[in-house]
């Protein structure tokens, strides 16, 4: 099971189990130590949402709605993943979202464009998208200005070289479809097929989502670049005063930023075959909500790999679930709006429920 | 400051290798599609005015991005390119911006303004300032309800209930019982009036769906989500384009029997009708609201001539695209100027 590591730094001794304790360093109760854990009241908050939506919509019970619930969550969560980590490192990316369809766009035109093999676009794609991520990071590690500013710079950077380049490039503001290319089958199996589940068509996205929590789970936990993430967030003056790499750890968080939205760009353009080169814009936001849900804080230092898992489940469940419920459209937004703060209350009731006394 | 950067010499031979494995792959072209596949047109051109060169501002609410919009300006620039017209574009979604967009354009005193009335308050100010300077100024895609009260002098759009109606008519002939009306920007009225046009006319139940237009995959599952809570749904009406191909991958994924139908066209979605993937479009003609927009102020200048005689709005839309027409309209689609 995951856990909060505690900064490398800054951690006290461990309060242990010791015999002859005197009571300030008792053992709290198993069931309040879980709960103090950060991804616990997510899962609650998941759970509480996932049996409000059996009951209220029944169309969800289905397998095949399951799946598509699964399905918008993963898009969600596999660039929560990155971004969850960048946030537990003390640091925030606001040019997420449109990085991820600039990789899109990027693999297309390469590809098209030389009439190349789909993966050569691919691989361009990831080289550009990595380069975001060490631009991001080097230029924040450099002038030392907050994330804020610099990923919004990035942010309409991004924004406006999707556009003016596409559209120089294409003479329209969407992609050419690459859906007839060479090596599009293969590249459409590895980032946008789907797999039988039991009758139940499930996204290989699902998969990856889930292969990268648990592998960003692993690294957090149980690697020194975990701890190197941790200490970074809690306190970036005494981690480098104690020989953590500050700047290759920052600079590697947003890289690993760039690498998620690759991936998620490839999805998009492997299964809509072309990408519009305004989209994008606001999804930095979902991802970043995705993570806070999760438990990761704003501040850094905190968080775990799993919380943003069920935060993006969070979100895909209620964004699906309001459809399945079939309520009126008009007042969607507002629904993912409350039932969302309704699940953050709920994290935030459970953790103080069970860190007080 | 710290200036440690152990690892960043490690990546110049990392990004190398990527460099050379790209290049060995740059081995392997593609042998089917492509930019090589592409086939050459030429826009459409007729010759070059000789009248003196005026100068004519096109201020849309266009968001970045959009298929549809660049269509338009096309239009515009074929007709500017014809008519020996130095054209001006610019854009904002946000209505006052537009309006400020507008107010540039009379600061640069140019010789015709060509605006669209997404929010027709908000362009009341800047289009009597513009009158007041002897500008005229024409409406072109959204405000076909709104122009002759401002005092636009002529009108190039498509009245979006009256398409709306048009295509709950069709759904009548096609025989369908239930659709689904799906609107990929909340709260935009253009769109909630095709919607409400569709109510209208068509005699079977209609439900309008939601979704989130910036994010794709989000598209489709919401779509799919609708589509298999209700299985009587035999009809989804997409209101652009993108969105329209992509209800038809939902509708292959929930298993529906639904076809599909939608507002404006692309270069992909005349291919997509070709195989049957969508049913029809109703095309509004965006690249000829752009070219009429300014056209009509070249008339106006050297002719004095005014489109509707001022009264009636010209409407390009609604047109059918099926399977029946779809082949002649196909190579212009592919130019992206239809």
């Amino acid at each position: 099971m995951t856990q909060q590591a505690e900064p490398a730094v800054t951690s006290p001794p461990a309060p242990g189990p010791s015999k002859e304790s005197d009571g300030r360093t008792q053992q709290r109760p198993l069931a309040l130590r879980l709960l103090a854990r950060p991804e616990v009241g997510v899962f609650l908050g998941a759970v509480a949402v996932l049996i409000f939506f059996l009951i209220t919509a029944p169309a969800v019970r289905d397998g095949s709605s399951m799946a598509n619930i699964l399905y918008q969550s993963s898009t969600i969560g596999i660039m929560a993943l990155p971004v969850a980590l960048l946030m537990i490192g003390g640091e925030f990316d606001l040019s997420s979202g449109v990085a991820v369809i600039t990789s899109a766009l990027t693999a297309s035109m390469t590809a098209y464009q030389l009439s190349m093999n789909v993966w050569v676009g691919v691989i361009v794609a990831l080289i550009v998208s990595l380069a975001i991520g060490l631009f991001n990071g080097w230029l924040l590690v450099k002038t030392g200005l907050p994330s804020f500013l610099v990923t919004l710079g990035t942010f309409l950077i991004l924004q406006g070289v999707n556009l003016a380049v596409t559209k120089l490039i294409t003479d329209n503001v969407a992609t050419d479809d690459i859906s007839n290319m060479d090596g599009f089958d293969q590249a459409k199996a590895v980032f946008a097929s789907s797999f039988d589940v039991g009758g139940v068509q499930v996204k290989v996205t699902v998969v990856w989502w889930l292969a990268f929590a648990a592998l960003a789970t692993w690294v957090l936990l149980r690697t020194k670049y975990g701890n190197w993430i941790f200490a970074v967030g809690g306190n970036q003056g005494s981690a480098r005063a104690v020989g953590v790499p500050v700047t290759f750890t920052k600079i590697s968080l947003f890289m690993l930023v760039g690498f998620g939205a690759w991936f998620v760009g490839m999805h998009q353009l492997f299964s809509f075959n072309t990408v519009q080169s305004g989209e994008g814009v606001g999804q930095e936001l979902i991802y970043i909500a995705a993570a806070v849900i999760g438990g990761c804080l704003l501040t850094g230092g905190a968080g775990s790999a799993i919380g943003p898992v069920f935060g993006a489940f969070m979100f895909g469940m209620v964004q699906q679930g309001i459809v399945y419920a079939g309520w009126n459209p008009d007042w969607f937004k507002a629904f993912l709006g409350v039932m969302l703060l309704g699940a953050v209350l709920i994290n935030l009731w459970v953790q103080r429920t069970a860190t007080r006394r | 400051m710290d200036r440690y950067y152990p690892r960043s010499r490690k990546l110049a031979p990392m990004v190398a290798m990527a460099a050379a494995a790209a290049l060995t792959l740059a081995g392997c072209s593609s042998s089917s599609g492509g930019k090589q596949a592409e086939e050459g047109g030429e826009n459409a051109s007729a010759g070059k005015a000789n009248t003196p060169r005026m100068t004519v501002a096109l201020v849309t609410h266009q968001s970045a991005g959009d298929t549809f919009w660049d269509i338009v300006r096309k239009g515009a620039e074929a007709a500017a390119a014809k008519d020996n017209v130095k054209l001006i574009y610019s854009n904002d979604p946000n209505a006052g911006n537009q309006a400020n967009l507008v107010q540039n354009a009379i600061d640069q005193k140019v010789d015709g303004i060509a605006i669209t009335l997404a929010k027709p308050d908000a362009m009341k100010d800047v289009v009597s300032k513009a009158k007041a300077k002897g500008i005229p100024v024409v409406g072109l895609n959204s405000g076909v309800s709104e122009w002759q009260k401002l005092g636009l002098m002529e009108f190039f759009g498509q009245d979006e209930t009256v398409a709306g109606e048009a295509l709950g008519k069709r759904l009548n002939e096609a025989g369908a019982k239930k659709a689904v009306c799906v609107i990929q920007e909340q709260g935009n009225i253009g769109l909630e009036q095709r919607c409400a046009g569709v109510k209208k006319t068509f005699e079977g139940d209609v439900e309008n769906l939601n979704v989130n237009g910036t994010d794709m995959p989000s598209v489709k599952s919401t779509i799919t989500a609708k589509l298999k809570t209700d299985s009587d749904i035999d009809y989804v009406v997409a209101l652009g384009a993108p969105y329209a191909l992509t209800a038809a991958q939902s509708v292959d994924e929930a298993g529906s029997k639904a076809k599909v139908a939608t507002f404006d066209l692309n270069n992909q979605l005349t291919g997509a009708i070709k195989k049957g993937d969508i049913e029809f479009a109703v095309d509004q003609q965006p690249y000829l609201q752009g070219y009429l927009a300014i056209d009509s102020l070249w008339l106006y200048k050297n002719n004095g001539n005014y489109m509707g005689g001022g009264e009636a709005p010209v409407l390009t839309g609604p047109a059918f695209v099926d399977k029946t027409n779809v082949e002649t309209i196909d190579k212009f689609a592919a130019k992206g100027t239809r």
